[in-house]
């Protein structure tokens, strides 16, 4: 199973280690994802307003250099952007021709978007993935978090039900944890309003992470670094024991048995020595 | 108060580059209920969609709503008559944004600390809600 692989700027940044484990775990599962040559950030929002198309550029180029490859993305926000610009592109004809032509590319809006989650359940199967655990999570009690950005708008996204999603527990369900529901497993973290609106992002979380706790959650996936961030900085302490955040890929690489940890230092350190023989 | 949809520039530029008509909304509220930053908020998600039928739109650029706004789509999922509102909202923000001289937020308003641990997605999308 071959793909081309979108990482965009968070992942080679605060969230390298989703990137590291959803590596390592790939390859341990035969699914390779070749990183795109070029690429630049998708914008992290997609323009609402369809007059944007400076917005649009960075993501349509991004789509057509997948060459008509299934492309896939990791991080929640970046697959958003390009499913909806891809939507755009084969809906809205004259955005379609004013960006291609800016660009001086051919794009007509083909191609498989998909997020990593989604090649592990419709392209390997959560059966064949449960198969191949080494270490399943027993006993773990794990919570799954959406957030927005995989499921809504859910007739673009298309990625599970928008208010009863079941992707999440069932990849959970396939790594030997056990799984908890908590009722705010779909709302909004607050997103960037943690930058500009720190207090409307503490109560949204802290709503999230005591419906999670109440739920009897000690841990708690996401695939959105946001959502990560706030889920960590914008906690209440409340001298409680915290629940522990994780991206999806961490606990994967986990029940696959690798020493992604080992793996991350000997990235670091090849890093290291590349950049020091420069 | 200015209570005319006539002519308004906001609104003809709304259905035009959102597909979105206020007048499709018929007041439910259920927008409102499903919202989740509304404590933070002085006008209701739909309270915004009357002002835009009311085409109040001194009022609507003077509003917290439209910046508290962190376009989750939850609203959106919700609305029985399949009105985006989360696309009206970036309307709102975008006839700020636009006159140029009403950018909410910059690299300034960041302190270090939150400079070193903020993720990039934050940043940038910070910026490009807030900025023009
Ligand atoms: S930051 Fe969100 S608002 Fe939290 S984006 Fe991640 S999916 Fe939702
Ligand atoms: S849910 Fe839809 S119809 Fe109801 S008030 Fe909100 S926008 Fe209007
Ligand atoms: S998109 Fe904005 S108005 Fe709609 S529910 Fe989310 S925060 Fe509220």
């Amino acid at each position: 199973m071959r793909y081309r692989y979108f990482p965009g700027c968070t992942l080679k940044g605060q969230a390298k280690n989703m990137e590291n484990t959803t590596m390592a775990a790939a390859s341990a599962l035969g699914i390779e994802l070749v990183e795109l040559e070029e690429w630049q950030c998708c914008g992290a929002v997609y323009p609402l307003y369809e007059d944007e198309l400076i917005s649009l550029l960075s993501p349509v180029r991004t789509l057509a250099a997948a060459e008509g490859e299934p492309l896939v993305s990791l991080c929640a926000a970046c697959h958003h952007v390009l499913k909806r610009a891809q939507e755009l592109m084969q809906r809205n004809e004259e955005a379609r021709d004013k960006v291609t032509d800016y660009l001086e590319i051919e794009y007509k809006g083909e191609g498989r978007v998909l997020h990593f989650l989604e090649v592990l359940r419709d392209d390997l199967g959560f059966d064949k993935l449960a198969e191949m655990i080494k270490k399943p999570l027993e006993g773990k009690k794990v919570a799954a978090y959406y957030g927005c950005l995989l499921l809504r708008p859910s007739k673009v996204m298309q990625f599970d039900d928008p208010e009863n999603p079941t992707i999440m527990e069932d990849f959970i369900k396939a790594l030997g944890a056990e799984v908890v529901k908590s009722p705010y497993r779909t709302e909004c973290c607050g997103a960037y309003l943690s930058v500009t609106e720190e207090g409307v992002a503490r109560d949204t979380v802290a709503k999230i992470l005591q419906s999670a706790r109440n739920a009897g959650a000690e841990a708690l996936i996401t695939a959105c670094p946001l959502c990560r961030y706030n889920l960590e900085n914008c906690a209440a302490d409340d001298g409680k024991e915290p629940v522990q955040v994780y991206y999806f890929s961490e606990l994967l690489a986990e029940a696959l048995g690798l020493q992604y940890k080992q793996l991350m230092a000997e990235a670091k350190e090849r890093r290291r020595v590349a950049s020091d023989s420069k | 108060m200015t209570a005319s949809n006539e002519g308004s520039r906001l609104i003809d530029e709304m259905k035009a580059q959102s597909g979105q008509d206020p007048a499709d909304c018929y007041q439910c509220a259920k927008c409102s209920a499903a919202c989740p930053v509304t404590a933070a908020m002085d006008l209701l998600p739909h309270q915004v969609i009357r002002y835009l039928q009311m085409g109040l739109e001194e009022e609507l650029s003077n509003s917290k709503t439209p910046w508290i706004c962190a376009s989750c789509f939850t609203c959106a999922a919700r609305c029985p008559r399949d009105l985006d509102l989360a696309r009206m909202m970036e309307g709102v923000r975008l006839t700020v944004l636009r006159k140029r001289e009403g950018n909410k937020f910059g690299p300034a308003d960041l302190t270090p600390e939150q400079l070193e641990k903020l993720p990039q997605q934050a940043l940038v999308s910070g910026f490009r809600k807030y900025n023009k």
